[in-house]
């Protein structure tokens, strides 16, 4: 391809760069990634144009980067659309209420230039029950809904779906506050309905009809993934695996009864029947006494998510050291670190780590020595996100040496400026070896007391970081700068109660265009700073936060004012128009 | 650099607290850093057990100071958790089962969903937090006070109107269903039956007023 008319033989080839777009559209539909689609859209006029025609899946990592329609118009031909909205933050509480984010510009932009779209999905976004009710009237071909950490929208809404989507494959929700209008919903599904290939309602509070969710199960014998909320009984859901043992992902829900044989052997039969399952996750309140009902598809299991799962003990380690084909694990720390070291030994296999905390006014479970054995015996970890409550310089090191391969790591030391607990250091080094160590290194978290040091090595070394998350650490502007100088790669970084000002910022402006976003709350910057940074670079969007408001109009305030929050991010859109009362475009 | 005005002074010492570290504001050496540190009671931590100790053992866990959005836990998972605390006996568990949605508001948290007419969000309050109609008061106005027309004016004294006025005012549904006016009965019988709040419209809550009232005379 592209090689020119070299081997033309006979009648003249077409030069290369004379091919029908129907060429390179289908060229390009064997490139992996959309950054490879980017790249190829960059050479030339006519890629440009081929490319964009056929560009079937578009993800919008920042849903005010650009407007709705431009996106409609550049990409005509999309039908899996994903959209981001808020600042990550959010997630923890950060960014208060009617923020932003909403889903409804870009659902109406749809609806009107991609009528054939067949897939959704929003994240931090705001999605009310017209935006659902839009999506079900509006594109005949839709298939996908997912939605995660989204808010607005009530059962009303999935009602409107589960009626007017009739080709429906999937449904997923994930941690989405739904406010339950106690409208039957699942009812609203039609007969002739038997789509369905994923049903994720977990994070839905409130009561199901569980007859009309068995004749659903029942008659979807497509059905892989099935994740049920609170409401349902565990003698239901030995009653529901057996309608559905194709089943390939389950979430379980509750998990919960006292103790009774006849349950136990009912589940046992349920579980045993099911072969394809291979990813598990739900046992809220799971008694122990039930676990040993897992068994029989422990050795084929490859994702298993206890992370909202309170049984601790020895049959959690029990059981999670019977599942020796794991790749994903996601549990509390109530495995505590001689679980871990069981998980070590026994899942060989293992690519992602997440140990959640338990309780988030304490100071932890988990101490350093959990990390360090399985990073030692897993070879194939990659992703890690740890809660703990200690940690050493040299355990860090160790890691780093065991783990070239990490492209994640997440370590969260509960207790803000926690040192090298047994030298007293910042753990400056530990997270240097880390940075130098694993060089494929995408995603990075950190944590405990860190000088200005640490982002030296980050800054030199992490190459290939993407994203950085810091709290309560460094010491001045140095540290700013250090990151913003270098990390060829990054793209969003997010910071927290960390001493920097407005100097690193304003010397690396021309530094944030090249990436997403930037987010920087209680640090020590100014309203001068903001409006230099604004002025300097037309083409970020300089947001500032007060809550509850602001006394006095924007413009009147000195230049010395505090800034509390800021959240910059590059656009081609302008500044958008549906800011609350407490956010500010500089 | 602009350093230390007020209302920016930064503090290297535990989040919300510490008068001392209050006191140094603005850059600090490294030397500095550590001395502060070692201040403070995680410093002084040395592990010769095997085993991990439980948190209440190591300091005292009650008036602890957490910044907000820490740890990084999301915020579904927070409320999701402190709802379920983490049970180790089965019969803690069995108690549970009387209410099969774990968000619900039982007895076993004082978690309830907070809606305002108007507001495209929902927020969740622990009622169990506060100890009158006042503090909930106060907390209400935080949360919704960018919704509001005027801002941040407060009416003084009553209750029924936490967030704007004469205009706003807070209802509940208790445990029969019904819909209730806030602050007609005493606190915590309140807590224990409140399952929801709704702040609406002061037009469209007129004839709630004297329901309470009846109820409670009704009630042995």
């Amino acid at each position: 391809m592209g090689r020119g008319g070299s081997r033309a033989t006979g009648a003249a080839a077409p030069p290369w760069h004379a091919l029908p777009d129907e060429v390179w559209e289908h060229a390009f539909s064997f490139l992996p990634t959309a950054a490879d689609r980017g790249a190829a859209a960059g050479a030339c006029s006519s890629w440009l144009r081929a490319e964009r025609r056929s560009r079937h899946h578009l993800a919008v990592a920042n849903c005010y980067a650009a407007a709705p329609r431009d996106a409609i118009e550049r990409f005509p031909a999309v039908r899996a659309a994903e959209v981001k909205g808020k600042p990550h933050f959010a997630d923890f509480g950060l960014v208060p209420p009617a923020w932003g984010g909403a889903a409804a510009p870009w659902i109406a932009a749809a609806a009107d230039g991609w009528p054939l779209l067949e897939e959704l999905s929003f994240k931090r976004m705001v999605v009310t029950d017209e935006c659902l009710e839009m999506i079900a009237a509006s594109f005949r071909n839709f298939q996908v809904l997912r939605l995660v950490s989204c808010d607005g929208f009530s059962t009303a809404g999935l009602a409107a779906i589960a009626a007017g989507c009739r080709q429906l494959r999937e449904l997923d929700l994930q941690e989405n506050e739904i406010e339950d209008c106690s409208i039957h919903w699942l009812s609203l599904f039609p007969e002739s309905f038997t789509s369905l290939v994923t049903l994720n309602f977990s994070c839905l509070d409130g009561e199901v009809n569980i007859t009309v969710l068995e004749r659903l199960v029942t008659r979807c014998r497509n059905l892989k993934t099935l994740k049920l909320n609170n409401a349902i009984p565990l003698d239901k859901l030995a009653s529901l695996l057996q309608k559905a043992p194709q089943l390939v992902e389950l979430g379980t829900g509750k998990f919960s009864a006292d103790y009774h044989p006849d349950l136990f052997a009912k589940l046992e039969v349920a579980f045993g029947g099911c072969k394809s399952l291979r990813k598990l996750s739900g046992a809220w309140d799971a008694v122990p006494d039930y676990l040993p009902a897992f068994y029989c598809v422990c050795d084929g299991l490859t994702s298993l998510n206890l992370s909202y799962a309170t049984v601790r003990g020895p049959e959690l380690i029990k059981f999670i050291s019977r599942c020796k084909n794991l790749q994903q694990l996601w549990v509390m720390d109530l495995i505590e670190d001689l679980g871990l070291a069981v998980v070590a030994s026994s899942c060989s296999k293992l690519q992602e780590l997440r140990v959640f905390p338990s309780d988030h006014f304490g100071l932890g479970v988990l101490t350093e020595r959990g990390l360090v054995d399985v990073s030692a015996s897993c070879p194939m970890l990659e992703s890690v996100l740890y809660f703990c409550r200690r940690m050493t310089n040299e355990a860090l090191i160790t890691i780093a040496k065991n783990r070239p391969n990490f492209t994640c790591f997440r370590l969260c030391i509960l207790e803000p400026h926690t040192p090298d607990y047994i030298t007293q250091h910042p753990l400056d080094a530990g997270f240097s070896a880390i940075v130098e160590s694993c060089k494929g290194l995408r995603r990075l978290s950190i944590s405990g007391l860190l000088t200005d040091l640490v982002f030296r090595s980050i800054g030199a070394h992490a190459d290939r970081l993407e994203m950085l998350s810091i709290a309560f650490a460094g010491n001045s502007d140095l540290g700013l700068n250090y990151i913003l100088s270098g990390c060829k790669s990054l793209k969003k970084l997010e910071i927290r109660d960390c001493p920097f000002g407005d100097k690193p910022l304003l010397a690396n402006a021309a530094k944030l265009e090249t990436m997403r976003s930037l987010w920087m709350s209680s640090c020590l910057l100014t309203l001068g700073a903001c409006r230099q940074l604004a002025r300097k670079m037309p083409h970020l969007s300089v947001e500032i936060m007060n809550d509850p408001g602001w006394s006095c109009p924007l413009d009147s305030l000195p230049d010395e004012s505090p800034v509390e929050k800021l959240y910059v991010y590059r656009t081609i859109a302008g500044p958008r128009s549906d800011t609350p009362s407490y956010v500010q475009i500089v | 650099m602009a350093g230390a005005d007020v209302g920016t002074e930064l503090r290297l010492g535990l989040p919300g607290g510490g008068a001392e570290a209050g006191a140094k504001a603005g850059k600090r050496g490294f030397e500095d850093t550590i001395d502060l540190k070692l201040k403070l009671p995680t410093a002084g931590m040395e592990e010769a057990a095997s085993k991990p100790e439980p948190p209440a053992a190591e300091k005292p866990p009650a008036p602890k100071v957490q910044a907000v959005g820490w740890p990084p836990v999301r915020s579904y998972r927070r409320n999701i958790m402190t709802v379920q605390p983490v049970k180790s006996k089965k019969e803690e568990e069995a108690e549970k089962h009387q209410q099969p949605a774990a968000n619900a508001g039982g007895s076993s948290s004082g978690f309830v969903k907070v809606s305002m007419d108007g507001a495209p969000y929902l927020r969740k309050v622990d009622l169990k937090l506060y100890s009158s109609y006042k503090d909930l008061s106060v907390a209400l106005r935080k949360m919704f006070g960018p919704f509001t027309a005027t801002g941040n004016s407060m009416n003084e004294g009553s209750v029924a109107d936490p967030v704007n006025g004469s205009d706003a005012v807070t209802t509940y549904e208790d445990k029969d269903g019904d819909w209730m006016l806030v602050g007609d009965v005493p606190w915590q019988m309140f807590v224990e039956s409140c399952k929801r709040l709704r702040i609406m419209k002061g037009s469209e809550a007129i004839g709630l007023a004297p329901r309470a009232k009846d109820k409670n005379k009704n009630k042995s």
